[in-house]
């Protein structure tokens, strides 16, 4: 069940360092201009990946990632009658097959979330030694009145999008009836609907935890 | 001994099981036959509880299941054993695991005695090489055979089989039903068997009830099966001219 979680590092990892990389280079090129601070390129990067990108925009990411994986897995389980024979032997099948998938997650999506901050600040000084901004620049910009809490509320928000992500699709995927074209469309939707309600779920978070 | 008294199932309006009654023993291939689409799967999800009968009794050896809690239902559920029409294997797990799962589950025995149950249940199904390969790995006829290792694997008391031939070759068929019947009768398991296959009826028909349409149409033995003067059954059993012709021979 970690599996979900584990995989899925590969792909974090990959598209926070080009994302930092990029959001610095933009600060850099276009927000910072000659009457700026020389750390506000490093600053609003951090500020970024911090409060936005690593948490929601990674999840929503993951929702489409994981979570039509879920749903594909538990439709197919569903389709294919595993389900009704797991319900035969007397295993009580939602908790047996749901609740390792909402605790996998609640446990490996704030994990990923920490490394996509430390994999997007990577991308960030790998721009800064290709010589477009000077790392002592960056480095300061980064640590420029840093408040820890922002990373606090990041994971608090990943561990909500988490429990979003796992039951969203884990529902869509073990209800479904009918065959192949019906597990396809439950992927789907979970996708659809996990990226809704985390979307939701961030201005509510946002505005309770600032 | 599993008795079903009145059974009614409706889907919104439209009834799929108009009042059905059966007393299936124990120690005998039980067969519900009847055409696609008649409500064998309905009658049967409803036996073992998948489905719950609009109305209607089901007693196992006098237990009544539908009036039970959900947690006496989990418990009659580990004394039965049942083989879907798609096998329903777990494709994440070996053949070994798969038929080590319901021990895994249920049994209090230690990780050796679990590995030699399944082992023993793989070798009364004839499958003791295939036990590392994948559901995936394996053939149609292999597959229904791992089913009826796990579905035997806790010794149930009941065991029901929702088209074990369908998919497979007449010979594949044959050892299938040969193996369902041989295990009833050395477990003295009360089975029930849904089937469309006209070579079932004839060879492992200890007893059979025909649904046509939802209604229980006639009930009888294979022995009474050529000799039944049902137009419905005759019809259904004895669809092809070649069936028609050997039924004539036959009388
Ligand atoms: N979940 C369901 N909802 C509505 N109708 C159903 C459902 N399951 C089965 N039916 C209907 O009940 C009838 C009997 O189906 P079934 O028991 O699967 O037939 P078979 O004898 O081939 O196994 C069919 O007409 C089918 O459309
Ligand atoms: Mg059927």
């Amino acid at each position: 069940m970690q599996q979900l979680g584990v995989d899925s590092i590969g792909i974090v990892l990959m598209i926070s360092f080009f994302i930092g990389a990029v959001i610095c280079i933009q600060m850099k090129m276009n927000i910072q201009s000659p009457w700026m601070p020389r750390f506000t390129t490093g600053y609003t990067t951090r500020e970024i990946l911090l409060l936005e990108f690593s948490s929601s925009i990674m999840c929503l990411i993951l929702a489409g990632k994981v979570g039509s994986n879920i749903a594909s897995e538990l439709g197919t389980m569903r389709v294919t009658q595993q389900i009704d024979a797991l319900e035969i032997m007397g295993v009580n099948s939602a908790s047996f097959l749901i609740l390792p998938k909402i605790m996998g997650l609640l446990t490996m999506i704030p994990v990923l979330v920490t490394f996509s901050m430390a994999a997007g600040f990577g991308g960030a000084y790998a721009i800064s030694f290709a010589g477009i901004l000077t790392p002592e620049d960056l480095t300061y910009g980064l640590q420029h009145s840093f408040k820890q809490w922002f990373v606090w509320m990041s994971i608090i928000k990943s561990f909500f999008f988490a429990y979003i992500i796992s039951s969203v699709s884990a529902f869509y995927g073990y209800t479904v009836e009918g065959g192949s074209v019906e597990v396809g469309k439950a992927s789907t939707d979970s996708v659809v609907h996990c990226s809704m309600l985390i979307l939701f779920a961030d201005i509510f978070l946002t505005k309770i935890l600032s | 001994m599993i008795e079903i008294q009145s059974i009614k199932k409706s889907f919104e309006d439209r009834e799929v099981l108009k009042n059905i009654s059966a007393r299936f023993d124990n120690g005998k291939t039980n067969l519900i036959i009847g055409q696609s689409g008649s409500g064998k799967t309905v009658l049967m999800k409803c036996i073992v509880g998948l489905l719950a009968p609009t109305s209607g009794k089901i007693l196992y050896d006098g237990r009544d299941f539908v009036a039970m809690s959900k947690k006496e239902k989990a418990l009659l559920r580990r004394e039965m054993g049942m083989i879907f029409q798609s096998a329903a294997l777990f494709d994440s797990m070996s053949v070994l695991e798969n038929v080590m799962f319901p021990l895994d589950m249920f049994s209090s025995m230690t990780l050796k005695e679990r590995t030699k149950r399944a082992q023993q249940c793989l070798d009364r199904v004839n499958l003791s090489e295939a036990q590392k390969k994948y559901p995936g790995e394996i053939s149609g006829g292999m597959q229904k055979r791992v089913a009826i290792a796990r579905a035997i694997a806790l010794n149930p008391k009941y065991l029901f089989c929702d088209e074990p031939n369908s998919g497979l070759d007449p010979k594949t068929s044959l050892v299938i039903d040969a193996l369902i019947h041989d295990i009833t009768e050395e477990y003295q398991m009360t089975t029930i068997i849904n089937t469309h296959d006209m070579n079932s009826v004839m060879g492992i028909g200890d007893s059979i009830i025909f649904i046509k349409e939802g209604r229980q149409e006639w009930k009888g033995d294979k022995t009474q099966v050529a000799t039944s003067d049902n137009q419905a059954l005759t019809d259904f059993i004895f669809a092809s001219d070649l069936l028609k012709k050997a039924r004539q021979a036959f009388i």
